[in-house]
């Protein structure tokens, strides 16, 4: 509750830059428009309001104004467009309607929470493995990150047609590229964690003569927990990113990626913006989500967040 | 490296009880110890020709400035730093071998208790690791934290407790599982004089019940000389024993002893020591 106020407020300063720039950005369109239905518009050609900034035509048709709000296929939707696009996509429709961002969004849910869980399991094997042997923390780390430096928009279509090509569709090569990019945070928050204990508390453990498996269980793991939860809401997030970025290049019929694609195709960018907001709020309510896990298990477990 | 003790008698499974006369058991004996450590600016001599024996029963107090090596001689008593050359027994065992033989307890510095764990949790630790029985860990629990004066506080956990009470938690960890010694390095070193005085006060009450071997770390001299029955003066590069005094105060100390003339004059004896150590360093 504390952040309330700070977000209320930078999300008031976005949406005010927002809606003003909606004027500049939309005019010249706005403009056309209005002469093909007969208004007035000074100067009365297109090719002479190119000479013109969109804040200059504005100036000159201030009776136009209004009009740039409602473009029915904007440059720039304004905020109550994609609202409205939005109540309309999401409660209005049936959800099993193929226009229902619901069943879009479920779409994409479903390959990224598989992906996740996928990202997380390797994760923490990696890391385990990273911080027991000597020799995986060489040769596995360098990897880990160099996998990360190949742009996941390149690597995408690859893995979709090469798993394709072997007859794995559906859900599977979409969660296999979400788990690409979600391994990679709990890998480094793991191995951080699980080398956050010092050297006293080690030293303890030897005075009582523990197990390396013991050392495991009763320190390293529960020490690496706030680190792990820190590392899971990048993972989720980077995860949804991940679907998204598998159903752009591939054809790929319904979800947050092809709408957004259909949008663009189509010009129809309000559908497009629509869907970009619907993903966004998904990736918010899931970080969220691990946010509340990680309150309960660190009070449970009597610590405080990292 | 492993010297057999010459008396064997002197082992302490056969005599149980403490003589004034030089008959007590030996717990720890060093001779001729060496240890040096090699780090990136080259050697450093850690302990140069370390001897000493330690009775059961005794409190033995190691004093001296920093980098005289007495937290390093209580890591090598604990089997987790080995000594270069020179003979070292803890209970007629090699370190290593007391150490898995979980013969000692260990008390560090910083309390270091398990963030996650509640106080009766991180007491359980150890007996965890041990593998004893679930009654028997309750049992124990109930029985050192009555030891350290804090009942009613096993559901609690760490950071709802003072720096004080911490520390004392962490002595109940290293008592719950009954080892005959208690290493202790400068484990009231954090806190402020007057919660240390009432620790020191409870600690002596608590070796008189437990009849522990206590080994202690600590850079006050009036700690030193309040708790100790033998007090091993400490000197610098290398490290090394400069003076060993036999305390003469009587075993039942209240605090006010600090203010007889024998408590002064043992302290100006420590005192003495340490300077006489700098002078040669």
């Amino acid at each position: 509750m504390k952040s309330f106020f700070p977000v209320v407020t930078v999300v008031a300063a976005v949406l005010l830059i927002w809606i003003i720039a909606v004027v500049p950005m939309n005019m010249h369109l706005t403009a056309d428009q209005a002469q093909r239905d007969g208004l007035a518009v000074s100067p009365d050609t297109p090719i002479a309001r190119q000479d013109f900034s969109g804040l200059g035509l504005a100036v000159h048709n201030s009776h136009l104004i209004p009009l740039t709000y409602v473009n029915v296929r904007p440059r720039l939707p304004s905020p109550h467009q994609i609202a409205i696009e939005l109540y309309d996509t999401v409660i209005d429709k049936k959800i099993t309607s193929k226009r229902s961002l619901v069943y879009h969004g479920w779409v994409t849910l479903a390959p990224t929470l598989l992906g996740f869980a996928i990202g997380t399991l390797l994760g923490i094997m990696l890391a385990v493995g990273i911080v027991f042997s000597r020799v995986m923390d060489r040769s596995v780390m360098p990897w880990a990150i160099v996998s990360q430096t190949i742009p996941i928009l390149a690597l995408a279509p690859m893995i979709i047609v090469v798993m394709g090509a072997a007859g794995i569709q559906g859900i599977l090569p979409k969660a296999v590229i979400a788990a690409y990019l979600s391994f990679f945070p709990v890998v480094v928050g793991m191995v951080k964690g699980l080398r956050s204990p010092e050297g006293m508390q080690l030293d303890l453990l030897r005075t009582y003569h523990s197990s390396n498996s013991q050392g495991f269980w009763k320190l390293r793991l529960p020490a690496s927990t706030p680190y792990l939860f820190a590392s899971l809401k990048i993972g989720i997030s980077a995860s949804l990113i991940g679907t998204i970025v598998a159903e752009l290049p591939t054809g790929a019929k319904a979800g947050f990626g092809a709408r957004m694609l259909v949008g663009d195709q189509y010009g129809q960018p309000i559908l497009s913006w629509a869907a970009l907001f619907a993903a966004a709020i998904t990736a918010a309510a899931l970080v969220g989500i691990i946010g509340m896990i990680e309150r309960g298990t660190l009070r449970q477990m009597g610590m405080k967040p990292a | 490296m492993y010297e057999r003790p010459k008396l064997q008698s002197l082992t302490p499974s056969t005599t149980p009880t403490q003589d004034a006369d030089g008959l007590s058991p030996l717990v720890i004996r060093a001779s001729n110890l060496d240890l040096t450590f090699q780090t990136n600016d080259g050697p450093v001599h850690a302990l140069k020709d370390v001897n000493l024996e330690v009775n059961k029963g005794d409190f033995v107090s190691f004093i001296g400035p920093s980098g005289c090596g007495k937290t390093t001689f209580l890591r090598c008593i604990a089997g987790l730093e080995t000594p270069t050359s020179g003979a070292l027994s803890v209970n007629g065992m090699t370190p290593d071998d007391a150490r898995r033989a979980r013969a000692y307890g260990y008390v560090f510095q910083a309390a270091g208790l398990y963030p996650w764990r509640t106080i009766g949790g991180n007491i359980r630790l150890p007996l965890e690791i041990m593998g004893f029985s679930k009654a028997e860990m309750g049992e124990r629990i109930k029985r050192v934290l009555n030891l350290v004066d804090l009942e009613g506080f096993e559901k609690k956990f760490p950071w709802q407790l003072s720096g004080g009470m911490q520390q004392r938690a962490s002595i109940a960890r290293a008592l719950a599982f009954d080892a005959d010694i208690l290493l202790m390095d400068e484990p009231f070193g954090a806190l402020d004089e007057i919660v240390r005085d009432h620790l020191n006060e409870q600690l002596l009450q608590l070796w008189a019940r437990t009849e522990k071997t206590i080994a202690f770390v600590t850079h006050s001299i009036p700690e030193a000389v309040y708790l100790s029955t033998k007090i091993v003066v400490m000197s610098p590069r290398p490290g090394r024993i400069s003076d060993v005094i036999e305390s003469s105060l009587p075993r039942d100390r209240p605090l006010s002893i600090r203010d007889s003339a024998e408590f002064i004059a043992i302290a100006n004896r420590v005192r003495d020591g340490l300077h006489a150590g700098h002078g040669q360093g």
